[in-house]
Parts: structure tokens; sequence; C-alpha cells
């Protein structure tokens, strides 16, 4: 168990890098707390496994360190860093049994087999694997297979973190939530430092404590599902979480208020943005609500389309020449007739360039 | 329950049955006859009953041609296989390299066997081939046409220059397909270098391994042209491996009878090491799994 620190971290493919733009994975520094479960969130090629990788250290970074608990491990192997790592693709040794599949990493440090047959046995029975153990791995189905590679990572008795590069890619949806349950009940029992690579993000937000978004390479925002349901730092993060994501309306600001067109948003403070910098206001479709009235502050808009998914309404509107998404829950009635919208004004965010602004009170 | 019996689609099969026909059953028929038949000449033929097939069983000739078609036969899968493992294993895998090595092991693959005879038998000459100066330059006493042990080395290693790299590309291929992630795997799991190539690579090689093994040992079994062109079968018999012998005693001597007898026992033999071969390696990947 470990508390891992990136330090000055970052990563490029090319061995003699030019730019920012020849960075895979732009300078970050972090520290992993130790036993907590992070997700790291981010669309397909944003970087997220090359971090993985790194951390692992089957990637060598082109700068700064990796530290474990404090000691400087970027230079070490794999195979000397204790780390466990469960791949997209289940890996299994084919020709071995599943008891020599877990018993394999013991045996490749020399433990004797009474001290293995303990510890595979333990683990077997932890992850629910223990009458599967004299059968070949090759015949497992992949969730089978997942649990194989994940254990053969446990065995050991001191890893220090268990990393999970997007697990569950093979596996059926059925299984999908079983086998994250019995991730995070894992979790909770062995209390690991464990790191789940994904890009699916209710796989995020179910499985961690700390989710890190990444983008582009960077590391956008790092907290816990609430803070990025409430206040997405950066506006990838409020739209790429959320079904849909947060709605993004081009803005002036002035003073307390916010122009878009013709139309008049009062906001929850005073924001001051420079000259120059796109600005957009973001609100979350939860937090939208339709009306046949004016209420006041109302804005005018009309609906386009009323989709109905069971739980809630999604309704796409048009505010002002923009699109817009507004969520409706089930015991709200809404049709096309309804004229008016009201912005919850305390959810509404400022993004100057992308980035959250905070308001002045 | 009632079917409808319909046999018309047999005559769909028929173009392919005339043409097996033609290309293979009739020509072994043909062998089938002479092997049970004797003739004094004048096309005259009469009925000999299973005698060629005794005396084929029972010759000295025949057993020694055989002995020596399994000794090399051994030798080659023995060499060839785990050097081609071995060259596949070291290739590079990304790069140009890749390109260069891969036209560099097919070019003997692509020259006709008479030639690569022709080749190897002026290379290895002591007058004026290189191998054979060579060897007399440094002092080992090389003749292949007069040593039994020298013309046996030359044969096999030119079975090896000629195929090993058939071996190999069969390998890469396999190698190729291994995802990166079981090295990624196995360097986590701090698995050791043979440990990688015991449990990793070997079974996903299998596949292409059966495949080598196979064709080596068809190939090899039946090799004529090349140790034809080298040594003639010499010095004395000592390469005169079973298609040698049997084109020396259908066409040398022309015994139709007992090269008929030979010719079936000889394509039987094949066909049932085949069988076995397979058999053995599918059911060993059975177990495997």
């Amino acid at each position: 168990m470990a508390e891992i620190h990136l330090k000055q971290l970052a990563h490029s493919y090319h061995p003699h890098p030019s730019g920012v733009q020849d960075y895979a994975l732009k300078e970050i520094d972090h520290v992993w707390e130790d036993g907590k479960a992070y997700a790291l969130l981010g669309a397909s090629g944003c970087g997220k496994s090359t971090l993985l990788n790194v951390i692992s250290g089957l990637l060598h970074p082109s700068q700064g360190q990796v530290l474990f608990n404090g000691e400087d491990v970027t230079n070490l192997p794999t195979e000397k860093r204790h780390i466990a790592q469960v791949f997209q693709f289940p890996v299994v040794y084919d020709t071995m049994s599943v008891y020599d599949n877990l018993a394999f990493p013991l045996r490749n440090r020399g433990r004797d087999e009474a001290t293995i047959r303990q510890r595979v046995g333990d683990i077997a029975e932890m992850l629910e694997l223990t009458g599967e153990l004299k059968k070949k791995a090759r015949g497992l189905a992949a969730d089978a297979k997942q649990k194989i590679s994940l254990g053969r990572g446990l065995v050991r008795q001191n890893v220090a973190a268990i990393l999970f590069d997007e697990p569950l890619t093979v596996i059926d949806p059925h299984l999908k939530w079983l086998l994250r349950m019995q991730l995070k009940s894992l979790h909770q029992r062995i209390s690991n430092t464990m790191i789940y690579v994904t890009h699916d993000q209710t796989e995020a937000l179910t499985f961690a404590d700390q989710v890190v978004v990444m983008h582009d390479g960077y590391v956008v925002q790092i907290g816990t599902p609430q803070a990025l349901f409430e206040r997405p730092s950066h506006t990838f993060v409020g739209y790429f979480i959320g079904s849909p994501g947060m709605n993004l309306l081009p803005v002036q600001i002035e003073g307390t208020q916010a122009r878009l067109g013709e139309l008049k948003i009062e906001l929850p403070g005073r924001y001051t943005i420079p000259a120059g910098r796109k600005t957009e206001l973001g609100i979350r479709p939860e937090f939208v609500s339709l009306s046949r009235e004016n209420r006041g502050h109302s804005l005018p808009v009309s609906i386009q389309h009323i989709e109905d998914i069971g739980r809630h309404r999604i309704v796409r509107a048009e505010l002002a020449g923009h699109a817009l998404n507004v969520i409706v829950p089930g015991d709200v009635a809404v049709s096309d007739d309804c004229r008016y919208l009201d912005f919850d004004r305390s959810r509404i965010n400022i993004y100057a360039d992308d980035w959250l602004q905070e308001a002045r009170t | 329950m009632n079917r409808t019996w319909n046999n018309k689609a047999w005559w769909m099969v028929l173009p392919v049955v005339l043409l097996v026909a033609f290309s293979a059953v009739i020509p072994l028929m043909t062998v089938v006859n002479y092997s049970v038949q004797d003739t004094f000449g004048n096309n005259q033929f009469f009925w000999a009953g299973l005698s060629w097939f005794e005396e084929i069983m029972n010759s000295q000739r025949f057993h020694d041609a055989l002995l020596r078609q399994f000794l090399f036969s051994g030798l080659i899968l023995a060499i060839e296989i785990p050097l081609g493992i071995f060259i596949a294993m070291n290739m590079p895998k990304k790069g140009w390299g890749v390109a260069v090595c891969l036209v560099l092991m097919s070019l003997p693959l692509l020259i006709p066997w008479n030639v690569v005879g022709t080749i190897w038998q002026i290379f290895g000459r002591v007058d004026i081939g290189l191998l054979g100066k060579f060897m007399a330059l440094i002092g080992v006493d090389y003749n292949y046409t007069q040593n039994v042990i020298d013309a046996w080395i030359t044969v096999v290693v030119m079975d090896v220059w000629h195929w090993t790299s058939l071996v190999a590309l069969l390998c890469y291929a396999g190698l190729q397909s291994i995802p990166e992630a079981y090295y990624q795997a196995a360097r986590i799991d701090g698995a050791s270098r043979w440990a990688i190539f015991r449990f990793i690579q070997l079974p996903k090689m299998r596949g292409v391994l059966l495949i080598a093994v196979l064709l080596r040992f068809m190939d090899s079994f039946m090799i004529y042209t090349e140790p034809f062109v080298v040594t003639g079968g010499g010095p004395g018999n000592a390469t005169t491996f079973l298609s040698i012998d049997l084109v020396k005693m259908a066409v040398g001597q022309f015994d139709l009878g007992p090269a008929a007898a030979f010719s079936l026992v000889y394509f039987l033999i094949i066909l049932l090491l085949s069988w076995v071969f397979y058999t053995v390696m599918t059911h060993l990947d059975k177990q495997g799994g």
C-alpha cells in the first residue's frame, strides 16, 4: 500500500518533443492518497492509459518523477514496483490452470509451495474463484478471466496499488455492475490504493472516491463525483459528465447579469471577465425548469422535441437561437406549449476560455 | 417424419469427382495395377498377387532407405523447428528491419529445388567450390562425394538453409499476433524470459508450429531433387532416400512391379505419419485448454 506522488510528470511518445502539442501527457503534479479509490476518466486518447503505464513502470516518463511513499521509483522496473495491473482484454496464461495462474507471480518470486497454497486459497475465496481453481484458465468466461488477472496482482502481499485499464470493456452488460460491486467491496476490505481508468462516467462515478478527469493530455479536474457534477472546473467536464451534459451558452457578462442576445440572465454573483476571452454560461439540464407562464424573470423558449426515457424526459429546446437541453422529472408535466424557462440561479457557472470563474459576492 | 429425398444435387459433385479421378485416383490405380501384376514384355501382364509387396517389405534395400529417410526427417525437424523459433523470436518487431528481414528470409524459399541442389553441389566442390576450397584451406578434410558424414552434413545443411525460413516466418506470424498486454502482464508478474517463452509465446505459436512440423515432415520425407543433384544418392547408397531409391527402381531398373508396391507402401507411411502427427498435436492442443 502506498501513496503515489507524481512530481512534475509529463510524457511524450516523440523522442524529441518540440512543444506542448507533442506531449501525450502534459505536466501533472498530483498525490494519489494511500488507500483511496480513484477513477481516471476521459475520452479515448486523452492520455489516461499513458498515465497508468507510467505509474506501473511500463513506460518511462519523459520528465518528472514517480514517488511511492516518498521513494523515487521512476527508474525501477515494473516487477520491482509491486504494482498490480488489470488490462482491457483479459490476460490469462492459457496452458495453466486457474490455480497455476494465481500462483505464477509467487512462483516467479521463488516463494515456497505452502505459502503459495495459502495465498492462492485466500485470494480465490476473496474473488469467488474457489470452485474454478482446478479448471484450465482458457475455457473460462471473460469476467472470470478478469478476476484471474486481478487475482494475480492481489496474490502478492505487498501490492502498492492496483491499476485497472478499462477492465470491464469486454464484460457482458449484466455482469458489469456485479463485477463493479465486487471491486468496490473488495476495495473496502483490502483498502488498497486503486486507480481505475475508464471512459464510462457511470463506472467512474460509482467506483471512485475521487474522479480525475483528463482531456487532451491535461488533468482538468480532480474531485468527488458530486463536485464534478455541481462545479465542473472545465467545460469538458461539464459536457462529458452528465447525460446529457451541461448546456453551454455564449454570453457577455455585465456585472451580475449575463446577456444572451437580447436576453438578460441574472447571475449568482458579480464576475469580471477581461475583454477578448470566450465567455460561456454553463447550466446543467437538471437545473432548468419549464413553465407555461412567465414567472417574473423567465426567458422565452421554444420546444423542439420531447424525449421520454423512462425516469425522466429530456426536452430539446431553443433559447435565443441556441440549442438547450432540459431534464424534466417524471412527476412534472411538460408539453409543447411551455414557452418560458428559468435557470436555478445558484447552479449557474461562468467559464472564460473553458475554465470556471469564481464570482465575487 | 416424411422426408423428400432429392438426389439431384449429386450431379453437382460430378465435376469435382471427375477432376479428382483424372488427377489422382486413376493414376494411383495404374500404380495399384502394376503392384499386383508382372510382365515379361510385349505389354502382356499376369497376376502376381501380393508377392511384390512381400518382396519390398522383406528387402534390405527398402529397410535401409526407410531408416535413412527417418534419420533425415528427424534431423531436419530437430534442427529447423528450434532454429526457426529462435530466429523468429530475434527478428525485429517494427521499423525498417522488418521488411529487410522478411525479404531476406523469403529468398531461399523462392529458389527452385534443382537450383538449390546445383548451388550447393558447386558450393561444396573441393576443386572450385567456395565451401570446399575454404574447408581445405583451414585444414578440414571435407569431400561430400567420398565421405559419408560430409555428404550427410551437406544435404542436411542445404535443407536447413532452404527451409528454416519457412518455419521462422510461420512462427514470426504467430508471435506478432500476441497482444502487447500479455508481455506487460508478464513483466508485472515478474516472469523470467524463459517463463514468457514457455507460458505465453509457445502456447500462442502452437497452431503455426503444428503446420510447420507437418509441412517440414512431409516435405523432408519426400525429398528427392536436392540430394539427387548434389550427391546422386551417394557415396554408395549413403544418401539414397526413399524417393531416390524409388526412382532408381522404377526408371533406372524398370522394375515396375516392385516400384509400384514400393510407391504404395511409401504413400501409406506418409499418410499414417501425418495422421499421427496431426492427431497427437491436436490432442495436445485440447489437453492444453
